[in-house]
């Protein structure tokens, strides 16, 4: 009960702060941008006469670029919208109040950290919902398995969210935020590394980029929403820079799952054994 | 924090004073959980410290309360009465009367981020009462507030005490302390080093200075029975007491020895003149 309590102020702080209404508006700047975008695409390839499979494969390309978009989004928002909630309570001292109520210190963190977790869900089913219905009424093309995609690009916010948590029971807003990003910073240059090495067949590259991704897996859940949300044909074109040369194995999305369940674990037992 | 040990009866209010940085918060946070001691155990009201269940007849205001500032007084109370299991029914009846007991009716839709420091202690002061705990800690409840509000924290505080709660009062203001409390214990460094109770000897300890003619050193030591620390110098008879009640006794005695008394004039010691001559001179810190 006690975690539902404080997963319902965790929204309701987030909507009073305006930090909801902040994203909504610049989610809904991004659709509206990205939706003017697709609609002169579509128009300059028809003026061009630009071949039937081409311009399917130029729309699909922006397609993913709208995704991808939406993924560094998401990836910020979760970040920075979370970063300060428990080290900032901790340092001063509101955690105090709460902590000395009939609740557990697990049902604090929980509560938290499921409220960040539904805004996220919101966020990214709206913005992969919104960047989808654009492409199909607009362009005509709809990713495949968008909703597998749409999983795995939360799955990454939940990831980092909990990243997050884990580090806000032990290190101040500041390092936090550093710790994260820098993480996350990691990841999304290993991600590249390693599709730059499977393109040029280079295995040390690849092996770079594997490595990158246990330590922070985060980026390599969007690179296979990406290679999920992609046609066979399109991935074996290789016509845009998401075509996952290199796509990470469903391994790789358990390992994600299992490196956020130990990330929780950290979370709930240093926010248990620390003083406040 | 020292081998700090103590009783507090129920139903009384308790001081818990001591100098800057003498260990009084960071007991006060072990005995609620929020500090955990390197050793040892602490217990409230019968159950270890961190135990979850005891904490619903716990209330606790911190010093320098803070809390999210984006909601109302209303909806902090309503917040924080839920946290404590308490139903919405009850709520309803028990917000307003806390607002009210607090004097911020007038303020109850208005956010804490415009509240002064006075108004958020008095509505820190009001979460930590909303469940009606059995024992309540205050942490410098006074601090920030104006004589009205010193006056109407003192007057929530004894109301407590007639409801039959329990009161651990942690303050510097010793005035405060000397109206408001039953009992009160110093700490110095994490260790008690000194206790008084105000209720059953409100005047504390007397000293006296007498002038004298004709006091042998058997009367002086006969005084022993009274006081530890009776000296004559000249006609000069110096002593202190435990209580003004032994003050005809100790008359009689300088009397009946054939002891000539010109002059007796016994001074309460202030509970500020305990303090300082317990914990010594300032030394920094």
């Amino acid at each position: 009960m006690g975690a539902w309590i404080m997963a319902g102020v965790t929204f309701q702080e987030a909507a009073r702060r305006k930090i909801l209404w902040t994203a909504v508006a610049a989610g809904a700047g991004f659709l509206a941008l990205f939706g003017t975008g697709m609609h002169f695409q579509v128009k300059d390839l028809a003026s061009h006469n630009v071949p039937p499979l081409i311009g399917h494969q130029v729309q699909v390309a922006m397609l993913q670029v709208g995704f991808y978009a939406v993924d560094l989004l998401a990836v910020v928002m979760t970040i920075l919208t979370s970063v300060d909630t428990l080290s900032g309570e901790i340092s001063s001292g509101t955690i105090q109040a709460i902590a000395t109520k009939p609740i557990s210190r697990w049902e604090v963190l929980m509560g938290k950290w499921m409220g960040f977790a539904g805004m996220i869900a919101i966020y990214v089913s709206a913005m992969f919902g919104g960047v989808s219905a654009i492409g199909y009424f607009i362009a005509g093309v709809r990713p495949h398995n968008a909703e597998r995609g749409t999983l795995l690009v939360f799955l990454e916010c939940l990831l980092l969210l909990t990243v997050t948590f884990a580090c806000g029971t032990r290190f101040s807003t500041l390092a936090n935020g550093v710790i994260v990003l820098g993480l996350h910073g990691l990841a999304f240059i290993g991600g590249w590394i390693e599709q730059i090495g499977a393109m040029t067949t280079s295995p040390h590259l690849v092996t770079l980029g594997i490595v990158s991704s246990l330590i922070m897996p985060s980026e390599s859940m969007w690179r296979r929403a990406s290679f999920e949300m992609q046609s066979s044909l399109t991935r074996s074109i290789q016509f845009s820079p998401f075509s996952n040369a290199s796509a990470p194995s469903p391994v790789m999305v358990g390992y994600a799952a299992l490196y956020l369940l130990i990330a929780l674990a950290v979370a709930l037992y240093n926010f248990q054994e620390r003083d406040l | 924090m020292g081998n700090l040990s103590l009783t507090v009866r129920r139903g009384e209010v308790f001081g818990f004073l001591g100098p800057n940085g003498a260990g009084k918060s960071t007991s006060i946070k072990m005995l609620l959980g929020l500090v955990k001691p390197s050793s040892g155990q602490a217990f409230v009201l019968g159950a270890p410290s961190d135990n979850v269940e005891v904490r619903r007849k716990i209330g606790f205001l911190p010093e320098d309360f803070r809390f999210y500032t984006w909601l109302t007084a209303f909806e902090l109370l309503k917040f924080h009465g839920r946290l404590c299991g308490m139903s919405a029914a009850r709520l309803r009846e028990r917000v307003p009367e806390l607002l009210e007991l607090v004097g911020l009716t007038p303020h109850r839709e208005k956010r804490l981020r415009d509240f002064s420091k006075g108004m958020l202690q008095r509505i820190g002061l009001a979460q930590a009462l909303i469940h009606e705990p059995e024992l309540v800690f205050l942490d410098e409840p006074t601090s920030g507030l104006d004589p009205m509000g010193r006056r109407l924290v003192r007057d929530i505080i004894r109301a407590e005490r007639e409801r039959g709660a329990t009161v651990f009062l942690n303050s510097h203001i010793l005035s405060e302390i000397e109206i408001t409390c039953d009992r009160v214990v110093f700490i110095k460094e994490g260790q008690v080093v000194g206790s008084r109770d105000l209720r059953a000897n409100p005047d504390g300890e007397v000293r006296v200075v007498a002038r004298v003619h004709n006091v042998s050193a058997e009367t002086i030591a006969g005084l022993s029975q009274w006081s530890a620390s009776a000296a004559l110098d000249g006609e000069i008879l110096t002593l202190t007491t435990g209580s003004t009640s032994s003050l005809p006794h100790i008359l009689r005695h300088l009397v009946a020895s054939g002891g000539d008394v010109f002059e007796f004039r016994p001074q309460t010691v202030s509970l500020e003149d305990q303090f300082l001559k317990i914990m010594g001179e300032d030394r920094g810190l």
